[in-house]
């Protein structure tokens, strides 16, 4: 028997039944549009993750000065000066897997601009600060190494600076205030959002580490040139962890520690912190994914249940088909193509609900949904499985009755 | 001979019990036969169509279907037989519900080799031989039981079978459609179709040419009748006829035509009852 014949027997009975096709199909449809919705969710969490990643710079490894021991206790990180802007630019030079290591001095106050200020924060760094964070200038241009050489009075702003500062005018060439240190405004930083932490990165000013040491912080930094911390960026494709203990021997030589000694600086792997958040982004798709597909589970019992009691209200008719001449695979074929076809029919429905779900979800509640096609032909082909599966059964059953039991069946 | 079945027997365990629905049953029915098959419930004749028509393997016994022993067949095989060689009419017409007579007619046909592009055109000839020509896309429901039976005997023509069995085709009939079925099924004979039928009614048994009654899962007599054409004669006057029929048994060998010769007995008895 061919296998169109087949199909058409298998679309007319269900045709006859809409009502009842139609509910056994919704278990299917909404099993597999809560799967695709829930991985949509899911997924879009991870990806939001990962753009923080991206967002911060990704393979970013700080380097933090050492703290202070004054009677017995520890000062923290920063307490004492052990990392230079010498260091910031060996690391650059002589490690291997290091591309741009960029030292910071770090300050906060207020900033001002004719009759409007804020307060923020700002750093003093080199050009390499920008390429360490993938940060790029929408407007205006960066500060450029003689400018760091010669300490100029020159400043990038971040987004919200601009805003509050400026509103909607254009902050180039304008003269803010920090400190009471006049610095030009060369640049505006692209919008970079919020940290994972919560905090708003474009809440930021940028400017030669030389012109915030020596002009701005004033007298208590410009002895020597130590920096708060070094950010430095590794190169692409390459270990973390190597990267890692390459800077710190060259730290340590640098430092001329002797093997017994402890560093005399922090460092601090961001990525491992965005792993552990992705981890947990994973489990949670995984973990909605796994609930979803107990409805789709509910659904292919559902299914099986339908097809059962299809069996027994059509003995007559599998007798009658017996008895012209169906084998007893021609009856199994057309009750699991029956039940494959309803789930795949309900699939295809659940596919477009669900699709239209996950932008239902991601416009109304506002959260990240990414759809993934690997979802989509996961859902097909489960549901499809679920059809065979749930579907074999009674379609067996149906196949083993006898013709003339089933003929006097009533 | 089209069919030979030689010590037929068939029995089935009902719990500890064992039923020995037919107990060597030896038939043979010659192509164009037109044979009525009677008895009281339980006396076997159901068993013996259900063998009949390869529905069913006997437990011992020889059964010759054209040229092909089929009583040892698997059921696929005998599913196979039951496509090329036989058609049913059952009493309960057995058409699917809210399926057009053509589909109905062209069921068989999903399960033979036969190109699918040929399926409508032979249905369409098979309900048109049954005079349904212009009922193709009714559903059953829109039919009456007569035009259903029909298109139920269409369905059992329309892959050419050498032989059709009718299982108390107008059971389910009144009088007058059930003499109509019967003169459809009659014609059919007529043209060289092989027919046999179980009845419980002796007028209806009556349109048959032999008529074979059973007791006891065996034979109990094997007679042949004279058919008539019915068709023009008013139902009242036919049950006496055909209790003629009955009551009067015929020597083997006795001809069709001298077979009307009872027709006044038969009238006597009317008189009687």
């Amino acid at each position: 028997m061919r296998l169109t014949a087949i199909l058409r027997i298998a679309l007319h009975a269900l045709r006859i039944n809409k009502m009842r096709s139609a509910l056994t199909m919704l278990g299917i449809v909404i099993g597999v549009a809560a799967v695709i919705i829930m991985i949509a969710i899911g997924n879009g969490a991870s990806a939001k993750v990962e753009d923080q990643v991206r967002s911060l710079g990704s393979n970013i490894i700080l380097i933090l000065s050492g703290s202070a021991l004054s009677g017995g206790a520890k000062g923290g990180s920063g307490s004492q000066p052990t990392i230079f802007e010498e260091d910031a630019t060996a690391l650059s030079k002589e490690a291997s897997l290091i591309q741009a290591a960029a030292p910071t001095l770090r300050g906060s106050g207020q900033v001002i601009f004719g009759n409007a200020n804020w307060s923020t924060t700002f750093y003093g760094t080199t050009p390499d600060y920008l390429e360490v964070r993938e940060w790029n200038v929408i407007e205006g241009r960066a500060f450029e190494a003689f400018e760091v050489q010669g300490a100029a009075k020159v400043a990038l702003i971040g987004q919200t600076v601009a805003k509050n500062l400026f509103g909607d005018t254009s902050p180039l060439d304008q003269i803010i205030r920090i400190r009471k240190t006049p610095l030009t405004v060369i640049g505006v930083l692209d919008r970079k959002g919020q940290s994972m932490m919560g905090q708003d990165q474009d809440d930021i000013v940028l400017m030669p580490i030389s012109t915030a040491r020596n002009r701005v912080l004033g007298a208590t930094q410009a002895r020597s040139k130590s920096v708060g911390s070094i950010m430095v960026k590794v190169r692409p494709n390459e270990d973390m962890a190597a990267a890692e203990a390459e800077l710190r021997t060259l730290l340590r030589q640098r430092h001329r520690l002797q093997p017994e000694q402890d560093d005399d600086f922090f460092v601090r792997n961001l990525s491992e912190i965005l792993e552990a958040q992705e981890a947990a982004s994973k489990v949670m798709a995984m973990l909605l994914a796994a609930v979803a597909s107990v409805s789709l589970l509910v659904g292919g019992i559902g299914i099986m249940n339908i097809m059962l009691v299809s069996v027994t209200e059509r003995t007559r008719e599998i007798g009658l088909r017996m008895a012209v001449g169906a084998k007893r695979q021609d009856i199994l074929a057309q009750f699991l193509i029956e039940a494959v076809t309803l789930s795949l029919i309900g699939g295809l429905i659940g596919i477009l609900l669900g699709i239209g779900g996950a932008f239902l979800v991601g416009a109304l509640a506002e959260w990240p949904t990414r759809l993934s096609s690997m979802a989509i032909v996961l859902a097909i082909g489960f549901s499809a499985t679920v059809g065979v599966f749930f579907g074999f059964y009674p379609a067996k059953k149906a196949s083993q009755l006898l013709p003339i039991e089933a003929l006097r069946y009533e | 001979m089209l069919i030979q079945t030689v010590n037929l027997t068939k029995a089935y365990s009902l719990g500890h019990q064992v039923v020995h629905a037919l107990q060597g049953v030896s038939l043979n029915i010659a192509a164009g036969e037109f044979v009525a098959v009677m008895g009281p419930s339980g006396s076997g004749k159901s068993t013996f169509m259900n063998l009949l028509g390869c529905l069913d393997r006997p437990t011992a016994g020889d059964y010759r279907l054209g040229h092909e022993e089929v009583s040892q067949l698997s059921s696929d095989e005998l599913a196979a037989v039951r496509n090329r060689k036989i058609g049913f009419v059952f009493q309960h017409f057995n058409l699917l519900a809210r399926t057009s007579a053509l589909d109905n007619v062209a069921l068989p046909l999903l399960y033979s080799p036969l190109p699918p592009q040929e399926h409508a055109e032979r249905a369409r000839r098979c309900l048109a031989q049954v005079g349904l020509a212009d009922r193709f896309n009714h559903h059953p429901t829109q039919l009456s039981g007569g035009q259903q039976q029909r298109v139920a005997i269409a369905r059992a023509l329309v892959n050419d079978p050498i032989l059709v069995l009718a299982d108390e085709p107008t059971g389910a009939l009144d009088s007058q459609t059930s003499v109509d079925i019967m003169n459809l099924l009659q014609s059919l004979n007529r043209k060289g179709m092989t027919i046999v039928l179980v009845t419980h009614e002796h007028d209806v048994a009556a349109f048959a040419s032999r008529i074979v009654t059973f007791r006891d899962g065996r034979v109990i007599e094997d007679s042949l009748n004279t058919p008539n054409d019915h068709g023009n004669m008013p139902p009242q006057i036919m049950k006496p006829f055909v209790l003629s029929m009955i009551f009067v048994r015929r020597p083997k060998g006795v001809g069709k035509k001298q077979g009307s010769q009872y027709l006044p007995f038969g009238s006597c008895l009317e008189a009687i009852l």
